[in-house]
């Protein structure tokens, strides 16, 4: 294949990335419940962040209720981020898993981009 | 008056070490420093007179008896040759064991530890050669270092990165370009997805390229790609220079310019620099990489010298928060065991004695933060899986030539690290054997990044399968 040019501006919004898994095809409904199923497994406490896409690059998002803490059905956490995505339907919606032992997230994942 | 022990008469002369050195008896404190050397003696000098010597001449003793031996408790501060072991598939040489009471050492100094450690002993005539290969530092000491100024947790909040190992590169040519040429290139890696560049340790301050116009185009590269992709983004500004005060006048001026991460050579600059800009990093919220030039010289050879075990301890406890590790897979040495050893140094709170990966002691880090290890040198996408295998999450994987080298350019050459790394945790997430499942984790990455398929056709012969020369000692 030839040389292909780089297609990223600044004023395209499709630019933007949003950490882990952002640089992948978004995950399907499948996969992000795969995902969760790790966090459990790993005994993370699953919770859920929203924000305005002209917020995005701030630390802290809104809090979607508190996290889930104790949850173990993967299909119940998904739920709740469909509750979330369905409140605030132009928000980026993201998903975390806290790791309580070590004091951080275990995984951060947007599983919604906002409307821009 | 009762007399409860005699007197000591003095009588000059020279002494076998071990009759004060050797002590087989001795049970280690917990607030004791032990040491494990590895020791080939001269022909005809026993072991265990070659182990007390490496004692005596490590801690209190020397050549002769001097009658100011009696002026002090010397059974309280020598230290002592407590054990010997063969060391396996190896007759020529044995380890020696010896326990330092804490009280040799000044609080909080790993350059007093090694002064006394790897001194002059190593210039020993009874000794053919001599191999530092492992410390247990006691809990009461390694609170009295700084550590790392910030530690692995920290260093995710500060960069907003979760649930996978960060991405970086060694800007290359390594030297010669242009301060703005040179921000070019970091401008164009981390757009295409990398979290970190890198200064090439040489890159210092040279006449083709002064410290300051390097850092203001490093600077305007790193803003510019944060701008664009929403990440946060950083650039290791090597401030590493022939003097200290040259060192923290470029560390300010990174901090000046919100950057949020420079870069510092331990070994060659030494550890009272490392320790005095570790403790500059952690006053002034400023991230420290550290990079380990020289290290080969030290602890590749097999008989003398210290092993990167030690080093690594060391370099927690004189703080850093990222160190170069090796990468098992590529180009620069690295056995696979070892190298799990000493990141366990470097990222645990305790790791236990476990000789399957070369640690001779429980160590115990106490609260000390961990540090990311750093692995880089000839690694390329289809090394992923494995890094991700080997190395966990809490690591920095580097690709130099892997980045720059694709045939599209830097942003697409990160673009497919990013891709093959993201595919990699993901599937690694959902329960693949992704080390196993390597070619098919990443041709199905590549069907949605034309950038990785491109970097996997570039790049799918080589390999770096050279036998290692420092292997753990087996049968």
């Amino acid at each position: 294949m030839t040389i292909q040019d780089f297609p990223s501006r600044r004023d395209d919004p499709a630019a933007r990335k949003f950490g882990t898994f952002s640089y992948l095809p978004p995950l399907t409904t499948e996969q992000v419940k795969r995902q969760v199923e790790y966090m459990i497994a790993k005994g993370w406490a699953c919770g859920i962040e929203h924000v305005e896409p002209s917020r995005a690059a701030d630390t802290y998002w809104y809090m979607w209720k508190l996290p889930l803490f104790g949850e173990t059905d993967a299909a119940a956490v998904l739920s709740e981020v469909e509750l979330c995505h369905s409140a605030h339907p132009s928000d980026h919606v993201r998903l975390i898993g806290y790791d309580a032992k070590r004091q951080t997230q275990g995984l951060a994942i947007v599983v919604h981009r906002g409307v821009v | 008056m009762t007399i409860t022990t005699a007197p000591q008469a003095y009588s000059a002369g020279v002494q076998d070490y071990a009759i004060t050195y050797w002590d087989p008896s001795y049970q280690p404190k917990d607030t004791d420093l032990l040491a494990c050397f590895k020791i080939v003696a001269q022909q005809g000098v026993p072991r265990q007179e070659a182990a007390a010597a490496v004692a005596a001449e490590s801690s209190t003793g020397t050549w002769t008896t001097v009658w100011t031996d009696l002026l002090t408790d010397l059974d309280h501060y020598k230290g002592r040759a407590y054990r010997i072991e063969d060391v396996p598939g190896d007759p020529t040489a044995f380890y020696a064991f010896v326990a330092y009471p804490l009280d040799l050492f000044e609080e909080g100094s790993v350059v007093n530890v090694l002064t006394s450690l790897v001194g002059n002993v190593f210039g020993f005539k009874a000794i053919r050669s001599l191999r530092l290969e492992d410390i247990r530092f006691p809990l009461a000491f390694v609170l009295g270092c700084g550590g790392p100024p910030n530690g692995i947790v920290v260093e995710r909040d500060r960069m907003d990165k979760y649930g996978r190992p960060m991405l970086g590169c060694t800007i290359k040519p390594k030297l010669g370009l242009s301060a703005k040429n040179y921000g070019r290139a970091v401008y164009e890696c981390l757009r295409g997805g990398l979290d970190f560049t890198k200064d090439d340790e040489n890159i210092n301050s040279q006449p083709f390229m002064r410290w300051r116009d390097r850092f203001e185009n490093v600077a305007q590269a790193v803003k510019d790609a944060e701008a664009e992709t929403g990440e946060r983004k950083g650039h290791y500004l090597n401030v590493t220079s022939g003097t200290v005060e040259d060192m923290f006048e470029r560390a300010e001026f990174a901090k000046e310019l919100g950057m949020r991460i420079i870069m510092h050579d331990y070994l060659t600059a030494g550890f009272s620099a490392n320790t005095s800009l570790a403790n500059w990093c952690r006053k002034n919220g400023m991230l420290l990489h550290i990079h380990r030039a020289m290290h080969a010289v030290l602890d590749r050879n097999p008989y003398h010298g210290i092993h990167f075990r030690v080093l690594t301890k060391c370099l927690r406890l004189s703080g850093g928060d990222h160190l170069h590790s090796g990468t098992v897979v590529g180009k620069l040495e690295g056995d696979r065991q070892a190298t799990l050893g000493w990141i366990d140094l470097m990222r645990e709170s305790y790791i236990p004695e476990d000789r399957s990966r070369g640690i001779f002691f429980d160590q115990d880090f106490g609260h000390m933060p961990g540090v990311f290890p750093v692995a880089s040198g000839g690694i390329h996408v289809w090394h992923i899986p494995a890094l991700v295998s080997i190395f966990g999450d809490d690591s920095v994987l580097q690709f130099g030539g892997g980045t720059l080298g694709h045939p599209w350019g830097n942003a697409a050459g990160a673009t497919a690290n990013r891709v093959a790394l993201e595919a990699s945790v993901r599937a690694r997430n959902e329960g693949v054997a992704i080390e196993q499942e390597a070619r098919s984790v990443l041709s199905e990455a590549a069907a949605h990044s034309p950038e990785l398929a491109i970097a996997m056709e570039t790049w799918k012969e080589v390999k770096f399968e050279y036998d290692v020369v420092d292997k753990l000692d087996t049968n």
